[in-house]
Formats: structure tokens, C-alpha cells, sequence
């Protein structure tokens, strides 16, 4: 019985390793690709190279028209590091005031901002087209940063306010009885308790905004401009199939940044999917 | 009393203060462009010249007119309708094996969420162009069994399918829901069932997928939606053109294709309103049928 039991066991490992190996294939292909001198790319169809160079990673780098991926990154993490900010502080703040504040037209304000949750961005996106447009804000950032400031991802907001909730009131009472005010409140007692939402809140950002082509693609256009995810897609246009092992070099590396989020991260990642059912 | 008067005024001033940010938000960058959209799907604008009203045609052409939009229509909802149940199948299958009490669960539950992680990003669908290329690794492996394919995304039957197969990869984020889900099942059910000789699958069919159809709903919702809206891998792999032959022309390529390649902003719109429609409708058919399909324990 208890052979039967162990011999179940490592056929069940063995299935989930096997799963593994076949998920995670081709993204191993990649760096195997990109390790590999461009001749033997589909001939040697090992995934541990026969030779191997780090050519591709260096004639990527340079890029495409004198700029280099350098300056691309910088413009990743720029866009990055604002859209967090951003996100943190407004959706923190509103979180706030719904979880604990109570004020007129409560109930309908929360209504909408669920419903803003439901509206797909595709709704919305010529008219903030045009506007940002008429601003002048075209090949700049601050069409995709900008809105963050103001506490247009709901579900950030929806998640903050989840966790604020959980905490206990006793806590705000304690300190309202201290003499603390709301705003003392906000940043002694709940900013320090909530730091988890905030972690959720900056990995999501971080990872969604690294990826979200489509704004990228409508609001930002100068070659100067460009980030990692636009560059990679002109690489594509302007070399084709001559240069894969660039290109595979290069997608590697633009997929590094999210794979260590990931690494450093996980509990928080997972723990977020499972209690909010992100994406 | 005075102070604690103007306490209280201040304290009815201050929580608009907290919200002040979200509030401008909401004006500016949704109620607005949610109201402006509707406006200008019944218009033409074209972004340089003044927006006529229209009335109706923008999208009486789409369905009566414009070959292309029905067939932005059929391919995207053969995505999502292949491939969201695909999906949520493999998630399942993945959680159940997951949820049986192994060793590195951790470590397996991440692999597995690995691609879900970066399936949405422009290096994978460029990894995806290569896969299922002629040469593709996809098509060498099917070389082994003796079965000889063309270039997938190449082939306008076949194109689909690496975009649907794309998407089936990334089962991680349900999975993982599905796994909490599991946890949620006391194990006495189980037990019970087992002393009066049910087997596994018994068990599956009367303890495990009834008890997970409140998740099986939601998941499916959350999926379905996201499908709906899908972009960056059809863009990318198709070079931004839908090809071969508009055989992966999802309705959001067209969408960007109309709004801002042609600068048809109006009809763009339009295109919107229906996705919206569309979107609502399937979610509360989802939800509609649910009272025969989901279980909720009181």
C-alpha cells in the first residue's frame, strides 16, 4: 500500500515536471537562440548551445539608427517609476477615504468606481487621444503617467481599500483619541499597516506598464522616446529574420526586469492573484 | 463648542480632500471620454476636420458594409470562445494535480504562472512568431510523429490557432485562483465520500467541480474579458496587419487600424460601443446562467 502510494507520487512529479519542460520550452529556446551563432540557430537544435557567443547581446545593444538600448531602458524605467508613484499615492488615498471616511454621496461615489473598473479602455482611449493631443502631450510620458496620479486604476483602489478594511478599527480609534486627524491617520497608522497593498500595488504597476504596448505605441513615437517593448517591435520591423539572434538577445533581456519582480516577489504576487483575481 | 464645530466642519471637508485626486480622475479620464465616445461614434470625425453627426451609419456600415469588420468579429470570438475554455481546462487540470499534497508545490505553482507572466508582452510574441514559424520548434516536434505543417502564422487556417494557443499558455493566474479555491474544500467531504466508496472521479463530479463553480464563473468572466480586449500579440505577430488574409484580424486591430492609422475616429468609436455591448452582454449571460450552473453554499 505504501509503495503503491510512493510509486503515485513520483508519477505525479514526474507529470508536473514534464508540464514544466513543456511550458517553459520556448522561452529557454530563446536564450538558447540568442547564445548560439546565427548559422546554428535552427540547425543546432540543442537547447545547450554547441558554441557560443555573446555577439547577438552586443550588436543588439547598439540598437537601431544610433540609438541604443540604453536609452531605452532609461525610458522604461522612467515611465515605470512614475506610473508607481502615481499609483501608490492616489489609490492609497482614495483607498482611505472609502474604507474609513464617512461623507456625503458615499454609496454612489464607490458605485462608480466599480463601474470605471468595467469600462474597456477602448471606450476611452480616442477621446483621451484627442485631448492629449490638444495638450500637446504627444512624445512624452505623460499621457500614460499622468492619469495614474489621479486614481484611474480602480482595481488598486479596490484592493488598498480590501486590505484597509481588514485592519482593525480600533486602531484609527486609538489615535483619533490621541488627538490624530485624518490626515495623521492616513500616514501613521494605515500608510505603515498597508504596506503589502503597496508592494501588490508597485509589482503590478511595474509589470503591466513594462508591457503595455498599446499605449506606448499610440502615445510615444520619437526614436529618442521609444522604450524597450516599442524598440523591440521596430527591431522586428527593420531587420526581419536577418537579425533573430539580436532580436531574441534582445527580447530576452526585455523580459529580465518582470522575471526578477517575479523572483523578489512572489508571495506577494501570488497572494494577490489568489485573493483578487488579477487578470 | 466652537472648536468642536469647526472640527466637525473641517473633518466633512477632509475625506473630499483624500478623494480629490480619484475624483478629478474619474471626471477627466473617464466620464468625459466616456461621453465624448458615444457622442462621436454617431459622428465622422477624422481627427483633422469637425465631427458631423451622422446619426446611425457608422454602425449600420459595420455590419452591412465592411467585410472586414465582420471579419475582425468571427476571429475574435473564435479566440475567445476556443480559447477561454481551453484555458480554464488546463488551469484546472493543473490545480487538481498541484492540489494533492505534494512536495515544492511553490516552486511548481510558479514555473507554471511563469508565462502568464510575460505572455502579454511584445518578446513573447515575437518568441511566438518563431515557434510556430515553418522551422518553428512547434512544427519540429510535430516533425518527429511524421506530421509535416506549414508555417502556422503563415497559413491563414492555422494563424489563429498560435494566437489561441498563445493565450491557452498563459492558464497561470487561473490556475492559481482555481488552487485557493481547492483549499477552500474541507477535507471532510472528502473523507465522507471515500468511507462510502466513491472514487476519484465521483469525487471530482459531485464534491470538487460543484464546489468550485462560483470559481469556475469568475474565472471564466475574468478570462472571457481580457480576450475580448486582446492586442499586443495579434499586432505583433501579424506585423499589424491582421494577415495572412485578415485571418488575425482581432477586433481590437481593427479598432486601432481605423482609429489611428486611418484617423476614422468616429467609426472607431463605434467599433467601441459594440465591443462594450458585446462585453456587457456575454457577462450577464454568463451571469444569467449561472443560477443553473453555479453552487453556492449558504
Amino acid at each position: 500500500m505504501a509503495l503503491v502510494i510512493r510509486y503515485q507520487k513520483v508519477f505525479i512529479h514526474a507529470l508536473i515536471i514534464a508540464g514544466v519542460v513543456i511550458m517553459l520550452y520556448p522561452v529557454l529556446w530563446m536564450l538558447s537562440s540568442s547564445l548560439k551563432p546565427t548559422q546554428l540557430i535552427f540547425t543546432d537544435h540543442s537547447l545547450w548551445p554547441k558554441e557560443f557567443t555573446l555577439d547577438h547581446y552586443k550588436n543588439g545593444w547598439k540598437g537601431i539608427s544610433k540609438t541604443t538600448f540604453t536609452t531605452y531602458y532609461l525610458n522604461s524605467f522612467m515611465l515605470v517609476f512614475f506610473a508607481i508613484i502615481g499609483n501608490v499615492v492616489s489609490c492609497s488615498l482614495a483607498a482611505y477615504a472609502f474604507a474609513r471616511l464617512e461623507f456625503k454621496g458615499k454609496k454612489w461615489m464607490f458605485a462608480v468606481m466599480l463601474m470605471t473598473m468595467m469600462i474597456p479602455l477602448h471606450v476611452l482611449v480616442i477621446p483621451q487621444y484627442i485631448m492629449f493631443n490638444k495638450l500637446d502631450w504627444m512624445n512624452t510620458i505623460l499621457p500614460i503617467v499622468v492619469p495614474k496620479f489621479f486614481a484611474t486604476e480602480g482595481f488598486f483602489v479596490f484592493l488598498t481599500i480590501q486590505f484597509i478594511r481588514s485592519l482593525p478599527r480600533e486602531l484609527d480609534q486609538a489615535a483619533t483619541v490621541d488627538g490624530c486627524g485624518p490626515l495623521r491617520i492616513y500616514t501613521k497608522v494605515i500608510l505603515p499597516l498597508i504596506v503589502p497593498a503597496i508592494v501588490t500595488t508597485t509589482i503590478f504597476t511595474f509589470i503591466w506598464t513594462w508591457n503595455d504596448f498599446f499605449s506606448q505605441l499610440l502615445y510615444l513615437t520619437g526614436q529618442d522616446k521609444l522604450t524597450v517593448t516599442l524598440a523591440l517591435r521596430m527591431f522586428l520591423d527593420a531587420m526581419g529574420e536577418s537579425a533573430l539572434g539580436s532580436l531574441f538577445a534582445m527580447s530576452f533581456l526585455s523580459i529580465v526586469p518582470v522575471f526578477l519582480m517575479f523572483l523578489f516577489f512572489q508571495r506577494f504576487i501570488v497572494e494577490g492573484i489568489a485573493s483578487t483575481g488579477i487578470k | 463648542m466652537r472648536t468642536k464645530l469647526a472640527r466637525r466642519r473641517s473633518e466633512g471637508l477632509i475625506p473630499y480632500l483624500f478623494l480629490a485626486p480619484w475624483m478629478i480622475g474619474v471626471l477627466a479620464f473617464s466620464a468625459i471620454p466616456i461621453f465624448t465616445s458615444l457622442y462621436l461614434s454617431f459622428t465622422n470625425y477624422n481627427f483633422v476636420g469637425t465631427p458631423n453627426w451622422i446619426g446611425l451609419r457608422n454602425y449600420i456600415t459595420m455590419f452591412t458594409n465592411d467585410p472586414q469588420y465582420l471579419q475582425s468579429l468571427k476571429v475574435t470570438f473564435t479566440y475567445v470562445f476556443v480559447a477561454v475554455p481551453l484555458e480554464l481546462a488546463f488551469a484546472l487540470s493543473l490545480a487538481m494535480l498541484l492540489n494533492r499534497g505534494i512536495s515544492g508545490l511553490g516552486m511548481y505553482r510558479s514555473l507554471y504562472y511563469m508565462p502568464s507572466l510575460i505572455g502579454g508582452s511584445v518578446a513573447v510574441a515575437i518568441l511566438w512568431r518563431q515557434v510556430f514559424g515553418e522551422d518553428g520548434i512547434v512544427n519540429q516536434a510535430l516533425g518527429i510523429f511524421g506530421i509535416d505543417m506549414p508555417s502556422w502564422i503563415g497559413t491563414p487556417s492555422h494563424a489563429v490557432w498560435a494566437l489561441i494557443l498563445l493565450k491557452v499558455w498563459q492558464f497561470g493566474s487561473p490556475m492559481i485562483i482555481f488552487l485557493a479555491g481547492l483549499k477552500q474544500i474541507p477535507n471532510d467531504f472528502y473523507e465522507a465520500s471515500s468511507l462510502d466508496g466513491a472514487g476519484r472521479w465521483k469525487q471530482f463530479a459531485h464534491i470538487t467541480l460543484p464546489m468550485l463553480t462560483p470559481i469556475v464563473l469568475f474565472n471564466a468572466i475574468m478570462q472571457m474579458i481580457s480576450s475580448f480586449q486582446a492586442f499586443t500579440p495579434a499586432y505583433v505577430i501579424s506585423e499589424g496587419t491582421g494577415g495572412p488574409v485578415n485571418s488575425t484580424l482581432f477586433y481590437t486591430l481593427y479598432l486601432y487600424q481605423n482609429g489611428f492609422g486611418n484617423f476614422q475616429m468616429g467609426y472607431a468609436s463605434s467599433m467601441a460601443w459594440v465591443l462594450f455591448i458585446i462585453i456587457g452582454v456575454f457577462t450577464w449571460l454568463a451571469f444569467q446562467s449561472s443560477n443553473k450552473w453555479v453552487h453556492y453554499d449558504n
